[in-house]
């Protein structure tokens, strides 16, 4: 081996360097950002719907964007959609607060009994892969034409997904934590409060998000097979009274309507609460 | 600068007055595990003293029971046989009397700040008002060198700083005892020693009563005033020796490779099985 001499160097003083972190310029914070990015997407889908409408040329059949944002303007300026919209949310924010919270119960009597953790799975399995529009049936016979029958449905399928995720993250809480929360002195409901919850908040609001998606799946669908016979009507029966009278620019404006909400609510409501936890906690997967 | 010539020259009352009855008394305790096919003792028939103001250290080897002797006095696990008692009073639950610093990085909080993290158990436990709880989480977030990275989450620190916040933590709740199990194992070694140095500072500082497992002699000795030595499985005692005149400034010297000499001759056996 060749002899090679030892060097010493001087490293720069900490305040010769400059600034160590520096702030990009905003063109690359703009492309770093995912809501960007996803809103470019939207923009391209509208002008491919809009060219397709256009060389496919048949109102009835395919209308183009903008004859559904025109329809979308009329029917909100007439305060029909908004109201359809309203009694829709309405009834999807009862059975989806109504799902959480049996979830939440079960959740807790499996995280703290044995037999607790043997009803969620038995239950889980037996009815999650139940499609709730299946019960609707008999929700109908049980609870008669209306709103219960649809808080109902809904229930069902919101609280499987938020149940099962819920215990899962539960269960895979790590040991440490758990020791740690027990060696504050937590017990109880502040223990699950306090260690339980957090920590499994990711697991949680995926559940959440699941079952939100599910409850609106659901809800148009109930409200597509029996809108017709209920007197204030959602949004499904918005659709489906459109489509008796042929005006499919209406049932397409319905329907982006209900796609909208979905965006919305996925965006910048648990886009939001993503945000503001998981990202600030280092937690997302 | 060893424990027992600074605590006599600050003029303290001694930390092992001898005839002082025990902060932690272990008397006889045997630990199994319960699995499904066997019963597996861990911990046979151990007994032993802690002072107000020791640094007793767990010595052993990997699966020796040293995490399960420590699991017991922290109120995790119960003991098949014999008795735990702190100030006179049975272990039978964990709780924020005995704070216990564990190995792992993931012992933090990481929905919480750094502050947050430290306040929250002197909050819950109801021993500090929330205000007064979060001044002594900024007290001891500085004692740990810690004070620019109050408002950081967990997981933008380095595993040493979420380590030292773990220890601001324990520290800060004034625990009767403060339970470390090889909290620096998964340390680099610059990081280790630099933490075992700090951890010093903090005893001379606020002279805590200490429990703290490692497998390493060294690490025994510049922590420890007493040392528990234990067999491989199941864990025994094979010695209790004093390290009281041995610490961070004694490493190198006679004294200290001799201890270190005699407590690895218990270990890995010089003539005896
Ligand atoms: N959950 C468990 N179930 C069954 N046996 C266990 C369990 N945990 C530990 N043991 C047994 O108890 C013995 C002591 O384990 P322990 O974790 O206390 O060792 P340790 O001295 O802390 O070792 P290390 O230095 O590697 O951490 C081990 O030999 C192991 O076989
Ligand atoms: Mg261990």
């Amino acid at each position: 081996m060749a002899w090679r001499p030892e060097r010493e160097y001087r490293p720069a003083p900490p305040g010769a360097i400059g600034d160590v972190s520096q702030s990009l310029p905003w063109l690359h914070r703009l492309a770093a950002r995912e809501d960007f990015w996803r809103l470019a997407v939207l923009v391209a889908l509208a002008l491919v719907w809009e060219g397709y409408g256009r060389w496919l040329d048949d109102d009835l059949l395919f209308p183009t964007f903008s004859q559904t944002v025109a329809a979308l303007w009329t029917a909100t300026v007439s305060g029909v959609l908004p109201l359809r919209t309203l009694a829709s949310l309405e009834t999807l924010a009862m059975g989806y607060a109504g799902g959480v919270a049996l979830a939440a119960i079960l959740t807790t009597f499996a995280t703290s009994t044995r037999i607790g953790a043997a009803l969620l799975t038995t239950l889980t399995a037996m009815f999650n892969p139940l499609p709730a529009i299946a019960l609707l049936p008999l929700a109908l016979l049980w609870f008669g034409l209306g709103t219960p029958s649809l808080v109902f449905v809904i229930t069902h399928s919101v609280l499987w997904a938020v149940a099962l995720n819920a215990h899962a993250g539960f269960r895979s809480v790590g040991p440490t934590l758990r020791k740690a929360g027990h060696t504050f002195g937590l017990t109880g409901w502040r223990y699950v409060a306090g260690i339980l919850v957090p920590a499994a908040f990711p697991s949680i609001l995926s559940g959440l998000k699941m079952g939100w998606a599910f409850a609106w799946r659901t809800l148009i669908a109930a409200e597509l097979v029996f809108g017709a016979s209920s007197s204030g009507g959602g949004l499904g029966w918005f659709i489906f009274e459109h489509r008796n009278q042929l005006l499919i620019a209406e049932v397409f404006a319905g329907l982006l309507t209900v796609i909208a909400i979905g965006l919305v609510v996925e965006s910048l409501v648990f886009g939001t609460i993503e945000r503001r936890t998981l990202d600030r906690w280092g937690m997302r997967r | 600068m060893s424990a027992l010539p600074s605590s006599a020259r600050r003029g303290e009352p001694m930390p092992s007055a001898g005839t002082a009855s025990p902060l932690l008394a272990v008397r006889d305790v045997t630990i199994q595990y319960r699995t499904p096919d066997r019963l597996v003792t861990a911990v046979y028939d151990v007994s032993f003293d802690v002072l107000k103001g020791d640094r007793f250290v767990l010595l052993g080897p990997s699966g020796c029971g040293k995490s399960t002797l420590l699991g017991a006095v922290a109120g995790f696990l119960h003991p098949a046989a014999g008795t735990i008692t702190l100030d006179g009073r049975e272990v039978r639950d964990p709780g924020p009397d005995r704070m216990v610093v564990f190995q792992e990085f993931d012992q933090l909080l990481p929905w919480k700040t750094v502050r947050a993290n430290v306040a929250y158990p002197m909050i819950t436990s109801g021993r500090f008002d929330r205000r007064t709880a979060l001044e002594r989480a900024d007290a001891f977030i500085a004692k740990v060198g810690l004070s620019a990275f109050a408002d950081s989450h967990p997981h933008t620190l380095s595993g040493g700083m979420k380590q030292r916040v773990a220890i601001a933590r324990a520290l800060a709740l004034e625990p009767a005892m403060l339970l470390m199990d090889e909290p620096f194992a998964a340390l680099d070694a610059l990081t280790r020693r630099k933490m075992q140095g700090e951890l010093n500072e903090l005893w001379e500082d606020t002279r805590f009563t200490l429990l703290f497992v490692t497998h390493s002699i060294e690490e025994a000795i510049v922590i420890g005033n007493r040392i528990l030595v234990m067999t491989p499985h199941p864990g025994q005692v094979r010695a209790e020796l004093d390290a009281s005149g041995l610490g961070e400034a004694d490493r190198g010297t006679p004294a200290f490779a001799q201890l270190e000499r005699r407590i690895h001759g218990m270990l890995f056996g010089e003539a005896h099985g």
